[in-house]
């Protein structure tokens, strides 16, 4: 078990609503941009003199824009609906994490400066100013929300805290106060074309590399090409895909199975990255400088399709806003929707019986499946709603004998995050992102103990990475997670591929 | 008293309607840049027509999330619809066959208004993650329907008020041909409490009754892939790059 300088929660068989222990995690705070990466996004270096005058008027823009946060700032009538439905406050039992709570630090300054009640009763209605004290509590607790929406399938009117922490962060970086992590990662997007940092030359490199690993295992001669000119799909996938474990296993799935299906496609050095933080920080400026380098890869490339690689706030923004922010894509084949996801792709190859697979070559795992939060609260996946909860099962059942669902309430629309969403996946926040982690993990011990599962399969470059960092923390091991490609190319046998009996004995020689 | 009563009336209604006209006017010119609709989502607008009044008829978010909650809420909200409509008769002359037929139902539904308002009340002292969550102004809107309540109640069952007396005072104040209020304390203070509502309801928490409407994720058609979605101000960025 990994150690802990914190107290790491202990897994209950019945998980309960813990009673309220303020303050549990005012301490936290993750570490301040430097000036360099404010600026490189067009935001003040520091805190500026005179900030809270400006954090209001920011404020005040942000709700001429937002009808969200305008209607959510009005409409909460404190039921306490959503008091127990996030992970952050079930984890760390800090009242200022409970979704309406975190609302709240916002609501009390908008009710201060917007509201005819609060101009001439704050105490009545707990209208405060913008202090240095709420200040610092909007830094700390609004870097603890990972934006997964659980709050919001709860509300009775459908608040999204998310939109709200979303706002707050905003507001915080045009009066100079951002996160490292984010903006950091944004500003090497800009620069280098991805999160990671690579450049074109060490992504190509990694990419052969793959091909002589998946050659050397199967005999087949699997291409995994970067920018080529015409070819008929753009994969656009997390670069943690690229080297980063469980996650390039997926990758040399999405490979085969496009190998198999006999398509052209390439990754583009340029939109080399399918994260887009810029949502992550709320800024409508920024998702789209990002947004749109994909839609210039699309046209220098001259592709006919996009797909996207296994991601979940990257789904979100590629489904739901990739259209509004880079569109319209009426240069694209219009046979296919714009974006489609990788597993809208894999499905209907299986479906079309063109994938040759031998389910069997999966039966050393029993596997569960992990909802990543943006593709379930936030996306779909196929023409019919509820499709993203359904195809990644049927693509894994098609692939594995041994399934079984982790219990209801923890699960499709209700999924919990992985406790490392919305731009909280820095070593600073790992505190949070253990306590975080605890109702996932309950639900992943229960059917553990009661079906034997072995595995966790996931979707997204976040809940992949996440995991494999916290789940030692409980007693589970890394490489129980794993990627959903990973069980297709798993189970997946190619064309002229070596026969099973020798890539068994190379399996036990790697043993 | 009478005078000060009519007054009242018309300075709370009009609050009441240029206050929530208002609103409306904010919240529909407002735009919603992005599709954010909380998913699975309709992919029609019949679906969205469909949701929201699976929601504002039986608080079907709510249900889902707290079985307790949900009975409280509906007590109390039903309990009032109830209690409106039987309101009606007060203002429509002659009175029209539905509302006579809610009258029985109408009758007691205050019981279950009471019940339901108490009931939320109890939640905002017993369960520590509501009470950290309730400002003054949560148990005084509380206060004042449950004193709303209490006080109509009691002119239903326990100290009858001269009825037709008080409808040709309501009829007044729609024909701006004032009769007086039949003097009685109870119903004074009904009243009252009545106007402070209307008055304070564009203003407070209240909106949620109008907020719900509004809210993307739950009016958005689940659509993006198939149907580009612009805003004007994000269309000026496009235009300006
Ligand atoms: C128009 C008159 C309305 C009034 C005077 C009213 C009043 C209230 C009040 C005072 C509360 C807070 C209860 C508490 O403190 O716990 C509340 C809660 C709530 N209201 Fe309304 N409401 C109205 C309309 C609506 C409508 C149209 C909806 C439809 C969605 C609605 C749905 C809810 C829900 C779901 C709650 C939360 C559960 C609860 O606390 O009962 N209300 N309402
Ligand atoms: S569920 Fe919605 S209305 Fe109720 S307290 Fe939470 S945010 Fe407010
Ligand atoms: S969006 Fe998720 S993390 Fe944020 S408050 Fe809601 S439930 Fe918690």
């Amino acid at each position: 078990m990994a150690k802990a300088k914190f107290e790491v929660p202990e897994l209950q068989e019945y998980p309960e609503v813990p009673k309220i222990e303020p303050g549990t995690m005012a301490h936290l705070e993750t570490f301040k941009a430097k000036p360099e990466f404010q600026e490189a996004l067009g935001f003040p270096g520091e805190l500026v003199d005179n900030w809270q005058e400006q954090a209001i008027e920011a404020m005040g823009d942000m709700l001429g824009k937002y009808r969200s946060l305008k209607v959510y700032m009005d409409s909460c009538v404190k039921c306490g609906a959503c008091t127990d439905k996030c992970h952050y406050y079930l984890g760390t039992k800090d009242p200022k994490n409970m979704p309406v709570a975190r609302q709240d630090l916002m609501r009390k300054v908008y009710r201060r400066y917007f509201t005819l009640a609060g101009k001439f009763f704050p105490k009545l209605v707990g209208a405060t100013d913008f202090t240095q004290e709420v200040l610092d509590d909007w830094y700390n607790y609004f870097h603890q929300c990972s934006q997964c929406r659980r709050c919001s399938v709860f509300c009775p009117y459908g608040i999204d805290t998310a939109e709200i922490s979303m706002a707050a962060r905003e507001i915080m970086d045009r009066i100079g106060v951002g996160d490292k992590y984010s903006n950091e990662i944004i500003g090497k997007v800009y620069r280098i074309g991805n999160n990671l940092g690579l450049p074109g030359p060490a992504l190509e490199d990694t990419l052969e590399g793959l091909e002589e690993d998946v050659f050397d295992e199967t005999g087949v001669e699997v291409k995994y090409p970067m920018d080529v000119k015409g070819a008929d799909i753009l994969l656009v996938t997390p670069s943690a895909d690229f080297f980063a474990e469980p996650h390039v296993d997926g990758l040399i799935g999405y490979g085969k199975v496009f190998h198999e299906a006999g398509v052209s496609w390439t990754v583009s050095s340029k939109a080399s990255e399918a994260a887009n933080f810029g949502m992550f920080i709320g800024s409508y400026e920024n998702m789209r400088k990002v947004s749109l380098r994909i839609r210039e890869a699309a046209l220098e490339l001259g592709v006919k399709r996009i797909i996207f690689g296994e991601c979940g706030h990257a789904w979100r923004v590629a489904y739901a806003f990739l259209n509004t922010l880079a569109g319209p894509f009426d240069f694209l084949d219009k046979n296919y929707p714009v974006p489609q996801h990788i597993l809208e792709f894999t499905l209907d190859e299986i479906e079309k019986g063109t994938l040759n697979i031998d389910k069997s070559l999966n039966d050393d795992m029993v596997l569960t499946f992990h909802d990543s939060c943006n593709v379930a609260r936030a996306t779909r996946m196929g023409d019919k709603p509820g499709g993203q909860f359904d195809i990644p099962r049927a693509v894994i059942k098609a692939v594995c004998n041994n399934y079984v669902d982790m219990p209801e309430d923890t699960i499709r629309e209700a999924t919990f995050c992985c406790g490392g969403g919305g731009g909280l996946l820095t070593d600073d926040l790992m505190e949070l992102r253990v306590k975080g982690a605890k109702p996932r993990m309950e639900a992943l011990k229960s059917v553990t103990e009661e079906y034997g599962v072995t595995h966790m399969a996931a979707i997204c470059a976040i809940c992949k990475s996440q995991f494999t960092k916290v789940i030692p923390y409980y007693g589970f091991e890394m490489d129980q997670i794993v990627s959903v490609h990973q069980l297709v190319s798993n189970a997946l046998i190619l064309t002229g591929q070596n026969s099973e009996g020798e890539e068994d004995e190379s399996e036990e020689d790697a043993a | 008293m009478s005078l000060a009563i009519t007054v009242l009336f018309y300075v709370a209604t009009v609050i009441l309607i240029t206050g929530l006209a208002y609103r409306i006017w904010v919240y529909a010119k407002v735009p919603a840049p992005l599709k954010i609709a909380t998913t699975p989502a309709p992919v029609t607008k019949g679906g969205v027509v469909l949701r929201m009044f699976r929601e504002v008829a039986f608080f079907e978010s709510l249900f889902k999330s707290n079985k307790l909650l949900w009975l409280l809420g509906v007590l109390f909200h039903l309990g009032l619809l109830l209690v409106l409509l039987r309101h009606l008769r007060y203002f429509i002359n002659p009175v029209p066959t539905v509302i006579e037929l809610v009258q029985p139902f109408g009758k007691y539904a205050a019981f279950a208004m009471i019940a339901g308002l108490l009931g939320l009340w109890a939640r905002r002292f017993v369960i520590d993650r509501v009470r950290y969550i309730s400002a003054p102004s949560d148990h005084l809107i509380l206060a004042l329907l449950v004193l709303i309540g209490i006080s109509g109640a009691s002119m239903t069952f326990v100290s009858h008020v001269d009825v037709v007396g008080l409808k040709s005072f309501t009829l007044g104040l729609l024909t701006f041909d004032w009769k007086p209020l039949p003097s009685d304390l109870l119903l004074v203070v009904h009243l009252f409490l009545v106007a402070v509502l209307m008055i304070i309801f564009p203003y407070s928490k209240l909106l949620h009754g109008v907020g719900v409407f509004f809210s993307p994720t739950r009016n958005q058609v689940d659509n993006p892939r198939e149907k580009r979605h612009l805003a004007d101000w994000a269309r000026k960025l496009e235009e300006n790059s």
